[in-house]
């Protein structure tokens, strides 16, 4: 069976486009579901993808978490449906309490678009089985409030759990706690990357294709599932 | 306390608002045209067109549209000859006077693209000056029924070490960057320049290129009576409004709460709703007329609808959603609060419309309906205050044959040759002398802008900045795409306004060709000084003369554009800098050529003509401050023959590298090369085809030239293709290594070139 994929689409989401593109580059069906519904119309999986939900005029992702889409997601995302947040999507997941800690304004006080190199530290999660652990791969760092940010306890947990799953490799961009990109839930199954796997599919447009393997880890694993 | 209360008490006799009918009996009441900007005569116009004088709601309508900014006063005459001069083609679906061009690409496909001023504003406020700017464009664009798919800008300040930059620059990115990556769309590059003339009047102009299928075309025509008058989007509050404080004091003198004009706010959030919203509502099929609310807001956009569809338009202006509810009539007509559109809808669709609209979280509003009385006709609870023919105020403005006069010191800045300046000689001179240029604001790396813009969100940016031009695929499948090029070089206006805006042209020309894309439309932004200052409407004169000539040359039609007239300080007039820009349609953006030398062993050519050409150069203005003599000769055709090269060489995979020669010649072109690609390069200069001094070899500034990098095993091809087109070709050397070197003359470690191109905006913005 052909893994079907969720992307939520929020007010403000930007890049629903993008993230269903990368699903179906991967070989999976990209499933458009709607921040006003609540239903997840039976997905494998669910991206909430990049952009500015609700403007983040409050709190990045502090809005979106209210949506009638998350009363589903949250419970589903418990019980072990593979979620990824990418970059606002992350700051939502962090704000929905299905991920630990927050992301903050970047240490330089300004945006940052360009490509990033981070280091797969976990690689046995539904998102990153593709990756061997310890890969350096090429993706888009884009985000204005993208240093993660917890305390030290919560790191440490994070580390010794193995719920840390890339970080920059090199010295951070915007200031993160421990060079953390992303981290995942005890499980694996929740993911929350900074960095923009999806705009790294394709050679012609973006960095290269090393990005791909996010979403062709979620694919693969639901397909033998 | 509602001092404009409608339902107030009318004092002594006056009604609460000036109506149609109190106007007709009050023909002498004194009105403060000439606080709103309207001379004498202009106001006499009006009485004569409407038989009595305006109302206060009138005379607000007629003070905006009349206005330089709306109705072209200065420039329109100046301008048909886009029109005249256009040259043959069957690309154009739509021209000058929509709200932008569009063009057939193929494939069932058109682009429709425009560039435009915030100059003003991103002085005053420069963050919100600047975002609102890339708002308003990209609503131009929405109205014509596309999506939006990717933004530009050229901006050019004052010194990049004064003070008041370091207000301005980093206040204008930043809201570019806040407007452009909410709203989502790539900016793919532009242009950033310094000089003094910009101090008190930096250049903020934006470009936004949008998608559609043919049959996806909208205009600006209020059609079929019956039909509703939408106003959709943000709420309508006091921003922007200036005229119409002055109007309202005048007219409430006795008791009125001043009025101050606040600064528009740009909401990039509102915005992305807003395009989602109306591109569901055009695949809905729901509208058949709409316009942006930009400049003047609800009175541009009535009017220019009105008049559009010609059958007239009646509108409740009570109906129009108010953030402030103390507005009257005339300060709804002139707001310019952000993020509104207005829309022509069929009764029968009226309920999806709305049901699409609270999808989007978009308020919508019924204000009005289309009529067949041929007139424009607001009431106020009720009340007529507004009747008039709306072409009268859109389209039938005065039009000034402003007087026009050659600056007396036209001739000694042509004769101040840059022949008399030191030169470098030596390879140890000519080597310092690459660096500095490279280093120059002007030249240097300009990361520190672009890095805060999204240039990768829709994942169809093939190639951005440091590129020549933006490319974005259109269809996934074909391949197919548009270029976007944008340039200007007020210096070499300055020296030549005639030549230097076709150099301005040919650059965006040359820009886009050197991706491998066909050249194909032209949008420009024409920023001049006062036009009252008969040496800068002859500035502005040659500069329209010559860009339509090139164009008819070119074979690329003008398909819209923007003037902004009084960028100066005092009787200090900014360079004449139009800038402009080119699409370009690419059949397969897999075959792109980008800058960079990436590989070793590819032959280095230099396409093109070269001399001694030094005027308006950045060297002569880096190293010695000059500005002088002749801009580079203007040669069209071999532009055409340059751009058939390399649209050929990429068509057939030739070439590895491309890159256009302006600012600092060669030894710029070379060094930006090999810090895109990471390879070095060994060149000879020494060759008959070459002026015989290396220095006006390598920082001469001759236009119509390229250097490329062509495929090992290509040569022999790529060179009976130059021959054929006429172009000249002349091997300078191979790729490779891991410096530039000049043989004979000096070598540069990349290293040390990137430390020089890259240092400069970060250690003057932090």
């Amino acid at each position: 069976m052909t893994a079907r994929v969720g992307v939520i689409t929020f007010p403000g989401s930007l890049d629903d486009h993008d993230a269903a593109r990368a699903v179906t580059r991967a070989g999976g069906v990209a499933v458009p579901l709607w921040h006003g519904e609540r239903d997840l119309r039976g997905v494998d999986a669910v991206v909430l993808p990049g952009g500015f939900s609700y403007g983040d005029y409050l709190r990045c992702g502090a809005i979106a978490r209210f949506a009638p889409v998350m009363a589903e997601l949250v419970p589903a995302a418990r019980a072990g449906l593979p979620v990824l947040g990418i970059c606002n999507g992350f700051q939502i997941l962090c704000e929905a309490h299905l991920l630990p800690g927050a992301l903050t304004r970047n240490s330089g006080l300004r945006f940052i678009s360009r490509e990033v190199k981070i280091r797969i530290q976990n690689a046995i999660t539904p998102w990153t089985s593709h990756y061997a652990p310890g890969q350096e791969v090429t993706l888009v760092l884009k985000s204005g409030e993208g240093a993660y940010a917890a305390d030290s306890a919560t790191l440490s947990a994070l580390q010794a759990g193995g719920q840390v799953l890339a970080c920059y490799a090199g010295a951070s961009p915007n200031g993160s706690a421990a060079d953390i990109a992303g981290i995942c839930s005890e499980s694996g199954s929740i993911a929350g990357l900074m960095p923009h796997p999806e705009h790294a599919i394709d050679a012609l447009t973006g960095p290269g294709d090393d990005g791909l393997g996010f979403f062709t880890s979620a694919v693969r694993a639901l397909a033998s599932a | 306390m509602m001092a404009r209360n409608p339902a107030a008490p009318a004092a002594q006799g006056t009604p609460a608002q000036d109506t149609v009918a109190h106007a007709a009996a009050t023909p002498d009441r004194r009105q403060p045209h000439a606080e709103l900007g309207l001379t004498g005569a202009e106001y006499k116009r009006i009485t004569e067109v409407l038989g009595r004088r305006p109302t206060d709601a009138e005379l607000a309508i007629y003070s905006v549209m009349w206005s330089e900014h709306c109705s072209y006063k200065s420039s329109r005459a100046h301008l048909r000859q886009f029109a005249d001069k256009a040259p043959p083609t069957g690309a154009l679906l739509a021209g000058i006077g929509q709200n932008a061009g569009v063009v057939d690409i193929g494939q069932g496909y058109a682009v429709t693209f425009k560039i435009e001023s915030h100059n003003h504003p991103s002085y005053v406020e420069p963050f919100q000056g600047a975002a609102t700017g890339v708002g308003g464009i990209v609503r131009d664009i929405l109205a014509m029924g596309a999506r939006p798919v990717a933004v530009m800008d050229a901006l050019r300040f004052g010194p990049a070490d004064a003070p008041d930059t370091r207000r301005v620059l980093p206040g204008v990115v930043g809201g570019i960057s806040f407007y452009g990556n909410c709203l989502g769309l790539p900016n793919i590059g532009g242009e950033l320049a310094f000089d003094r003339c910009y101090a008190g009047n930096p250049l903020v102009n934006a470009l936004c290129v949008g998608v559609m299928r043919h049959a996806d075309l909208k205009l600006a025509a209020a059609t079929g009576p019956g039909n509703q008058v939408v106003l959709l989007g943000a709420r309508t509050g006091p921003d922007g409004i200036g005229g119409a404080s002055v109007l309202a004091s005048a007219s409430f003198a006795a008791g009125g709460k001043s009025k101050r004009p606040s600064v528009q706010v740009g909401d990039p959030f509102m915005e992305k709703l807003l395009v989602e919203c109306c591109l569901e509502l055009y695949a809905a099929g729901l509208v058949v007329g709409i316009q942006d609310l930009g400049a003047a807001g609800v009175a541009c956009a009535t009017t220019e609808l009105a008049a559009g569809g010609g059958t007239g338009m009646r509108v409740r202006l009570d109906s129009v959603p108010l953030r402030d509810s103390s507005l009257g009539p005339a300060e709804i007509l002139m707001s310019e609060s952000q993020e509104r559109m207005m829309a022509i809808v069929p009764p029968a669709g009226l309920e999806r419309f709305m049901a699409i609209c609270a999808k989007w979280d978009v308020q919508a509003t019924v204000i009005g309906d289309v009529t067949g009385t041929g007139r424009l006709e607001m009431t106020w609870h009720g009340e007529l205050v507004v009747d008039i023919p709306p072409g009268s105020a859109a389209d039938q403005g005065p039009v000034y044959l402003r007087p026009v006069q050659r600056p007396a010191g036209q001739d000694a800045v042509a004769a101040d040759d840059p022949a008399r300046l030191a030169r470098p000689g030596t390879g140890q001179e000519l080597r310092s002398a690459l660096l500095a240029l490279l280093a120059a604001p002007d030249a240097a790396d300009k990361s520190w802008v672009t890095g805060q813009y999204d240039r990768f969100v829709r994942g169809n940016t093939v190639l951005a900045m440091p590129q020549d031009a933006g490319l974005i695929r259109v269809d996934e499948q074909t391949g197919l795409g548009v270029a976007l090029a944008v340039d200007g070089n007020g210096r070499h206006c300055l020296l030549d306004p005639y030549a230097g805006t076709q150099l301005a042209l040919a650059e965006a020309y040359r820009n886009v060709a050197a991706t491998g894309a066909r050249p194909l439309a032209v949008t420009n932004c024409l920023n001049f000084g006062s036009p009252e200052d008969p040496a800068v409407m002859w500035q502005f004169t040659e500069a329209v003369r010559g860009l339509a000539d090139a164009c008819l040359a070119l074979g690329v039609p003008v398909t819209g554009g923007n003037v902004s007239f009084y960028n100066q300080t005092a009787d200090t007039a900014i360079h004449p800098t139009p800038v402009v820009g080119v699409l370009g349609v690419h059949d397969d953006v897999r075959k792109r050529l980008s800058i960079g030398f990436a590989r070793p062993g590819c032959r280095v050519v230099l396409l093109g003509r070269s001399g001694a050409e030094l005027g308006g150069s950045l060297w002569a203005q880096v190293v010695h401050g000059h500005i002088g003599g002749r801009p580079p000769a203007v040669d069209l055709d071999a532009e055409r023959a340059l751009a058939a090269v390399l649209a050929a060489s990429a068509g057939r995979g030739l070439l590895d590298a491309a890159h256009d020669l302006s600012d600092g010649g060669l030894a710029i072109a070379l060094a930006e090369c090999c810090l895109a690609g990471g390879q070095g390069a060994a060149v000879q200069l020494s060759s008959g085809q070459l002026p015989p001094d290396p220095f006006a070899q390598l920082f001469g500034e001759s236009a119509a030239r390229a250097v490329v990098a062509v495929r090992p095993g290509a040569e022999a091809e790529f060179a009976a293709l130059c021959e054929s087109c006429g172009v000249p070709a002349m091997v300078l050397g191979q790729t490779g290594g891991a410096s530039l070197e000049v043989t004979g003359s000096f070598a540069i470690p990349l290293d040390e070139l990137a430390a020089a191109h890259r240092g400069t905006l970060p250690a003057l913005f932090g």
